[in-house]
């Protein structure tokens, strides 16, 4: 009979489909695994809304269960529980390797341009937080663009959530 | 079923497609991507809200005929100047903070939390419209294109939530565009949004 360490562990070989480096238990966005004999409920929390990976990331933990020979059942909860302070310190410090700054800790109300306009945010290359932002949107709902003006390399920041 | 969350995922669909019309054609690339990924997150919105009044989120956002929408007439427009284009967002993103804060009151857990989780997505989309409203707010081209767009804004929100939004944006309160009401742009941006849709055979999945 299958246990939740065994489906957390299969859960942890799935990749973010649009951030490859990270899974998505790394990623925080699974909130529960519950085992029933051999029915498997996963409670999901979507990142961004819109964001275009949500089937695919739903498809995949649902082979993912039913290849450990049990019955999936994968719930999407909209709601407000993930935010990005749910990406684990393993997860941010994979995100950091490949080139994504990690997201700033959520606050009690939702971030201001005066903060991303700020010199708080760190360049992944070189560590410098002389850097500014680009765009408050990048290539996925998730990143902005921000560049370093001491080591000159443009990066992407993951968006407070 | 709940007219104003209906209203509310009309809104979002149709502004998000209206948005989605920047791809590629944006005055500077920032903006393309801004634009795109706006576009994204507000028809994201639409599908969460349709999911909670249906179980065939699809069928509701495209199986309808126009007249049956119930967006208001300020997301409808067919802007074609960016003046205007970045004022309607503006004078949106105004209005739609307003009616989620509300809505993340709601009595329905399910909605408090959804809204709560749209609202800090939005923020995003309001730091984008402060920015540019920042920088055109003493261009004549602008100030004359919200002037134009104000009493469609004022349409977007329920009669009781207006006053908040003329006192956010500086605006005196006037007669308002009202939803229930279409301009003919909503046809032609429904011809266009429903086209795949109504051209599948049935049971084509994708």
């Amino acid at each position: 009979m299958v246990t939740a360490e065994q489906v957390w562990a299969a859960l942890d070989e799935i990749a973010d489909p649009e951030i490859p480096v990270i899974s998505l238990v790394d990623l925080g966005v699974i909130r529960s695994v519950d085992v029933h004999d051999g029915h498997v409920r996963v409670e999901f929390t979507p990142t961004f809304l819109g964001c275009p990976a949500l089937e695919a990331m739903k498809t995949a933990m649902e082979e993912k269960v039913a290849g450990l020979g049990a019955e999936p059942e994968v719930r999407v909860i909209s709601d407000d529980s993930w935010s990005t302070d749910r990406i684990t310190p393993a997860g941010r410090e994979k995100l950091r390797t490949a080139g994504f700054a990690p997201p700033a800790p959520r606050e009690a109300s939702a971030p201001q341009l005066v903060q991303l306009q700020s010199k708080a945010f760190r360049c992944p290359y070189c560590g410098s937080t002389e850097t500014k932002l680009e765009n408050i949107f990048g290539p996925t709902p998730c990143r902005s663009l921000r560049y370093c003006e001491s080591c000159r390399q443009p990066f992407e920041q993951f968006k407070t959530i | 079923m709940n007219e104003l969350l209906l209203g509310l995922a009309d809104d979002e669909l149709i502004i998000g497609w209206r948005d989605s019309e920047w791809t590629g054609i944006a005055p500077m690339l920032e903006e393309d991507v801004a634009f795109s990924s706006i576009a994204q997150n507000e028809i994201g919105h639409a599908r969460a809200v349709y999911e909670l009044l249906t179980d065939d989120a699809d069928a509701l956002a495209l199986d309808r005929e126009p007249a049956e929408y119930r967006c208001a007439p300020l997301v409808e427009l067919r802007l074609l100047d960016w003046a205007h284009a970045i004022a309607r967002r503006w004078l949106y993103e105004q209005a739609d903070e307003i009616r989620i804060s509300a809505l993340r009151e709601d009595d329905d857990a399910r909605i408090a939390g959804l809204a709560a989780k749209i609202n800090r997505e939005e923020a995003y989309h309001r730091m984008h419209a402060e920015m540019w409203h920042e920088r055109l707010r003493d261009e004549l081209r602008f100030r004359d294109a919200v002037a134009e767009l104000w009493p469609y804004a004022l349409g977007v929100l329920p009669p009781a939530q207006r006053g908040e939004l003329a006192s956010r944006t500086g605006l005196a309160e006037v007669g308002a565009v009202e939803r229930g009401t279409h301009t003919d742009d909503l046809a032609q941006l429904w011809d266009e949004m429903t086209m795949v849709r109504r051209s599948q055979p049935a049971g084509t999945q994708w």
